[in-house]
């Protein structure tokens, strides 16, 4: 059992593979942690733990590449 | 009322900083991720799975009264028992269980604004010691048939215009530019959205800290949309969970008299064979 504070909270938002996605970054004791949601509406489309925030941080967005390059886009239709 | 209605459904983290300990209140933790419980989370916590333990998983639906109970039961929850909400993305999961708790008429639900996002970045305390409670006794209410609508309501209801039809999903599922959230699976065979409905994604209710904008601004986004507290509301996404969170701001922070949401959403009406669809 051990008690612990998040260290080194950060967020930002960037674009990969053509969708805006956010990133989340933070050390929980020993272990760094990355989420990568896509924004709208913000699921989780990936996360990685690792010793180092770069580590973690590099395998999350691998992950996420891969999940959004599969995602189809279809042209919308004219409204009215 | 926006003041008092608030502080009735809402808690700040210094709140339960100062009543974490209380034991007539309950913390529990809903994430998306299902794993963030496990890293670590607000001492005390009860932690759910909404994949698991917040719907049936035999067939599609939310959770049966006596599951519902079972699972207060678990956490030491008493009908008199302040429960705490939060979760991961501005509280999305934490809402479906409030949205649950509040079917079944559990009195005091809440959930801390902000969600788990702001706790962590306020420094809470967390720990990945798993707490232990004693079973208490828990005798729900029955369903309340006037939170959710189902199929055959939308179904009449939009096609008569008689309901503030709200699709909380991003304008692009709106469009029918994508049949999922970019990254997820496709779960559905059409794109586009319900005939009549507004397109109000679901975030826009939060501040980029994920805490809940201003009763003035909340209520401004619903009446630019065309949403009035004359006609009954219904919100819809993709399985029902972001809607739920729409539906939390349009009748506890807002105060709308009537306010549904419809869970089968779009994975079901985009399946639906011969089911009118507008796109765009």
């Amino acid at each position: 059992m051990s008690h612990f504070t998040a260290q080194e909270y950060e967020r930002r938002h960037e674009v990969l593979e053509g969708w805006e996605i956010g990133i989340t970054t933070y050390r929980l004791g020993g272990r760094c942690f990355c989420k990568v949601d896509n924004v709208s509406p913000g699921a989780l489309i990936a996360r990685a733990v690792a010793a180092t925030k770069a580590d973690a941080e590099r395998a999350a967005l691998a992950s996420a590449k891969t999940r959004l390059a599969s995602t189809r886009r279809t042209p919308p239709a004219p409204r009215g | 009322m926006t003041a008092n209605a608030e502080s009735q459904v809402l808690v700040d983290v210094a709140w339960l900083q100062a009543h974490k300990d209380d034991p007539s209140v309950r913390i529990v933790e809903v994430d998306v991720d299902v794993y963030s419980y496990d890293e670590g989370h607000i001492p005390g916590a009860v932690g759910w799975n909404w994949s698991t333990q917040l719907c049936d998983t035999h067939r599609r639906d939310i959770l049966s009264k006596s599951d519902f109970e079972a699972l207060m039961r678990a956490a030491g929850i008493t009908p008199q028992t302040t429960i705490i909400l939060y979760g991961d993305n501005n509280n999305w999961f934490a809402a479906w269980a409030f949205w649950q708790a509040k079917i079944y008429g559990h009195h005091d639900v809440r959930l801390l604004d902000g969600g788990r996002r702001k706790w962590l970045e306020m420094g809470g305390e967390l720990t990945d010691e798993v707490p232990t409670h004693a079973p208490a006794a828990y005798t729900a209410h029955d369903a309340d048939p006037s939170l959710r609508s189902f199929l055959d309501d939308v179904r009449r209801d939009s096609a008569a215009r008689a309901i503030g039809l709200v699709d909380v999903r991003s304008l692009a599922e709106f469009t029918g530019e994508i049949l999922a959230p970019p990254g997820l699976p496709e779960t559905c065979q059409r794109g586009g959205h319900i005939p009549g409905a507004s397109s109000i994604p679901w975030g826009k209710v939060c501040r980029e800290d994920g805490t809940f904008h201003s009763r003035d601004v909340l209520d401004k986004l619903y009446a630019d949309a065309g949403i009035t507290r004359d006609k009954p509301v219904v919100t819809y996404c993709r399985i029902g969970e972001r809607s739920s969170h729409s539906w939390f701001v349009l009748k506890y922070l807002l105060g709308y008299a009537d306010v549904r949401n419809y869970d089968g959403s779009w994975t079901e009406w985009g399946n639906l064979v011969n089911a009118p669809i507008e796109k765009g």
